[in-house]
């Protein structure tokens, strides 16, 4: 076994210390923005911080251990899948342990018997299933563009990876609006006053294990911002700025937007989403020949 | 004031029950909200989830449907927590206070921190109130005697 360089080592725990503070800074920014669209003034822009180190010194109340464990397993996955993309490691592993992370999610609200937990459990499982096949597909069309399944791959390639994958990249926006449960994809849960079905699959999360599902959130982000940036890798600021501008439609779009049914949200990503990155990969594959 | 004590005072997420007032005070509550008031400006968020609020927030008289589920709401919330009761209803029973099934203020079934007069509550009472139930949030449960806005 080759052992993994301690530069690389040295990147990944500086993502790992950095990506949740990006992450928060984005929520903040998110809830401002959120705010003035309503014609109000909104949180400082620390709030998300304020709020994560308030559950952390809560009591955490929770059903079973079994509830917990899938909660630390949740926030571990959701790291790991940065540590992957900050080593620019295999994208196809990386979507799977993503995968996996909410699946820790799904089970930790399927772990209680509560009725709401299991709703918003339920749903989360339909956000798995509408984002999954845009993920996994994102990779394979990843995979004919570059020939490899390495991020790394991405920095090579002589155009950016935007040129030839432009559906891809709505496909990964798409996926972006629903793990960050923007409108009107939010059916799980939601960050908004107008909740439906009390919180969802968080609902009977308190306390420091709220705070963990908070965290793997913003982790989630950043690593699905990075995602997004590697479609404009050279120079970097420039695939940054094409993730912010990406995270800042979706944030107008979950204020102009009602939250629509599971049902329309399944449909949406296997109609839109998936046969736009089909209809990319066989553009490609023609263009190829 | 360490950093845990400042997150504390400055994200207070409340729980809003309605033990069966006459909708006067809820309506004032939920002005807070509006962008007049704009209560998120301090952190205050409504949550609609006992497990996940700082703050219990009663308006109306305590009767005997009421107080079983005030009293499982205030067990569902993770300490440290306080309860505010708004409105001369929450406090003392108000214009109900002689109806037979109502047992009288909130106080009578859940400990209360904050009293917050007034018939409806204005919204400025209501926010002073909730901004002086926040000290008490560090005393980690610890409870001095109750106070109203105005008189700390
Ligand atoms: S205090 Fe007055 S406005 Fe408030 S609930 Fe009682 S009667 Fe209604």
């Amino acid at each position: 076994m080759n052992s993994i360089p301690f530069d690389t080592l040295l990147k990944v725990a500086l993502a790992l210390v950095l990506a949740p503070i990006c992450g928060g800074l984005l929520t903040g920014l998110d809830r401002i923005l959120t705010a003035r669209l309503q014609g109000r003034l909104g949180p400082p822009l620390l709030q998300p911080f304020f709020d994560l180190i308030k559950l952390f010194g809560k009591e955490p109340i929770t059903s079973n251990r079994l509830q917990r464990a899938f909660i630390w397993g949740h926030l571990a996955m959701t790291m790991t899948s940065l540590g992957l993309l900050v080593m620019l490691d295999d994208l196809l592993a990386l979507t799977i342990i993503l995968g996996f992370a909410s699946v820790c999610l799904v089970l930790a609200g399927f772990a209680v018997r509560s009725p709401y937990s299991y709703f918003g459990a339920q749903r989360e499982l339909m956000v798995l299933l509408s984002c999954e096949p845009i993920l996994l597909l994102f990779a394979i069309a990843y995979y004919l563009d570059t020939g490899s399944f390495l991020a790394s791959s991405a920095l090579a390639l002589k155009t950016p990876l935007l040129a030839a994958l432009p559906l891809a990249y709505l496909g990964l926006v798409v996926a972006l609006a629903m793990k960050t449960r923007k409108s009107p994809f939010d059916v799980s849960t939601s960050h908004h006053a107008h909740q439906e079905l009390v919180k969802g699959v968080t609902t009977e999360l308190s306390g420091r294990y709220l705070a963990m599902a908070e965290l793997a959130q913003w982790y989630e982000l950043t690593v699905l911002l990075g995602l997004i940036a590697l479609f404009w890798p050279r120079p970097l600021w420039v695939g940054v700025l094409l993730a912010l501008v990406s995270y800042l439609a979706l944030i107008l779009l979950d204020n102009a937007s009602a939250r629509l049914t599971w049902r329309w949200m399944v449909r949406t990503s296997w109609s839109v989403a998936v046969s736009a990155i089909v209809l990319n990969m066989i553009g490609l594959y023609i263009l190829r020949r | 004031m360490g950093l845990l004590s400042l997150a504390r005072v400055r994200s207070p997420w409340l729980l809003h029950f309605d033990c069966g007032s006459c909708n006067g005070c809820d309506i004032e509550i939920l002005a807070c909200l509006t962008p007049v008031y704009d209560v998120e400006r301090f952190g205050i968020v409504n949550m609609g989830n006992p497990k996940h609020a700082d703050l219990l927030v009663v308006t109306g008289p305590a009767n005997r449907r009421s107080a079983r589920v005030l009293e499982n709401l205030y067990e569902q919330m993770p300490r440290p927590k306080i309860v505010v009761a708004v409105g001369a209803c929450a406090c003392s029973g108000g214009v109900f206070h002689a109806c037979p099934n109502v047992l009288g203020g909130v106080d009578k079934v859940v400990p209360v921190d904050i009293y917050v007069p007034g018939c409806a509550a204005r919204p400025e009472a209501i926010i002073d109130g909730i901004v002086l139930g926040l000290g008490r949030l560090n005393g980690n449960g610890k409870r001095d005697g109750a106070a109203a806005p105005g008189q700390s």
